[in-house]
């Protein structure tokens, strides 16, 4: 039953990681100019790594290699938020996204670094660098074009109001929130989702950017259920395409 | 339309016809010096340019660009623009540099007395 509760938490971290790995990685050699685009492509491939290091541990509690879980599944049996699936659009969606998604991520491994599960709160620890300088890229892009011209703050408001009820689905909770934080493991997505909002408010604040009203919230929920929009099929298929066609080739 | 071998082209629609727009001033961002340090204590090493709109940027493109691979403890960036310095017409200003060996410690052919001193010791 904790393994259960365990593998919930780590298919989602990891699947949530390595969509947003790929949808960032898109980006790669098409990025607005060639310091963030080289930028940008660096923390696709972090959170690739860092997605890797929780398929293994789901290896060492039983599931099956890495690879094959990362690259053999159909869109239905990932447990990704629906944000990290949508299309890259615009550059000002993708940063928003970044924005929103890396710093829900911070915090959850934030919370992580003293989970009772020590392998779990290993990598945390080893990640909090990395995940430091995506949050401080993140906020730099959306302070500084938040406030800038009028057609990069209108972006920026639209990107916002776009991405924002499917943010909040990045919190959608699972079976196992009270069994995980009875046992130290996680402290539950209603706790990490009140940081979250505590964090990114005075971000925005600051970026002269306004969370819309509360009355309008719908959360996206579904993803963790393995219940995604359409173009979740579309990207494990390319993203998996190479690997598929020989899954037992040595890279 | 192009077709591409990288999907992401294809998917973009992009006329076979199409005209890349010429470059206006502010396509372009100023540029950053970018100086790099292994070690704490260490000297900073000049490593090379970012484009970047202001400093914040700048460290995080200089990260980027000079710290993804190999060991860094800080990185430094100032604006081109602040750099001062001489003129390459002045180069020979340091024209005659080379040959006033005396300033360096390799000038001083000492050896010879060295070794003598050592072997007078010895007996």
């Amino acid at each position: 039953m904790k393994t259960e509760a365990i593998k919930e938490l780590l298919y989602k971290m990891a699947d949530d990681l390595l969509i947003i790995g790929h949808r960032n990685s898109e980006w790669t050699g098409l990025g607005p100019i060639l310091e963030e685009d080289i930028a940008f492509s660096s923390m696709a491939q972090d959170k690739i790594g860092q997605s890797q290091a929780l398929f293994q541990l789901l290896h060492e509690l039983g599931e099956q290699e890495p690879d094959t879980v990362a690259f053999m599944r159909n869109a239905n049996q990932f447990h990704n938020a629906q944000f990290l699936e949508l299309p890259n659009g615009d550059y000002d969606f993708s940063l928003m996204r970044h924005f929103l998604y890396d710093v829900a991520d911070q915090l959850r491994f934030e919370m992580l670094a003293n989970s009772s599960y020590e392998p779990l709160a290993k990598v945390a620890r080893k990640v909090k660098g990395e995940l430091k300088y995506h949050v401080f890229h993140a906020n730099t892009w959306i302070t500084k074009l938040g406030a800038a011209t009028e057609e990069s703050h209108v972006r920026m408001q639209t990107a916002l109001n776009d991405s924002w009820n499917y943010a909040l689905g990045l919190f959608e909770e699972g079976p196992f929130e009270k069994q995980l934080a009875e046992e130290g493991i996680f402290e539950g997505e209603a706790a990490l989702q009140k940081r979250w909002l505590e964090t990114i408010t005075p971000v925005l604040d600051k970026a002269t950017l306004t969370i819309p009203a509360a009355s309008t919230w719908e959360p996206k929920l579904g993803g963790r259920n393995c219940f995604h929009t359409e173009h979740l099929q579309p990207l494990v298929e390319e993203m998996s395409e190479v690997f598929r066609v020989d899954p037992s080739a040595e890279w | 339309m192009i077709k591409s071998l990288d999907p992401r082209i294809t998917r973009e629609n992009i006329s076979e016809n199409n005209t890349i727009d010429p470059l206006t001033p502010m396509d372009n961002w100023e540029t950053y010096e970018v100086f790099h340090q292994k070690k704490r204590g260490d000297q900073h090493m000049h490593v090379g340019i970012v484009h970047a709109p202001n400093p914040e940027m700048a460290l995080l493109f200089g990260k980027d660009q000079y710290g993804r691979r190999g060991i860094t403890a800080n990185i430094w960036v100032v604006k081109t623009a602040n750099v001062f310095c001489t003129e390459y017409e002045d180069q020979d200003m340091f024209e005659t540099t080379p040959e006033k060996q005396y300033r360096e410690a390799g000038g001083y052919k000492v050896m010879d007395k060295i070794n003598k001193y050592k072997k007078a010791q010895k007996a």
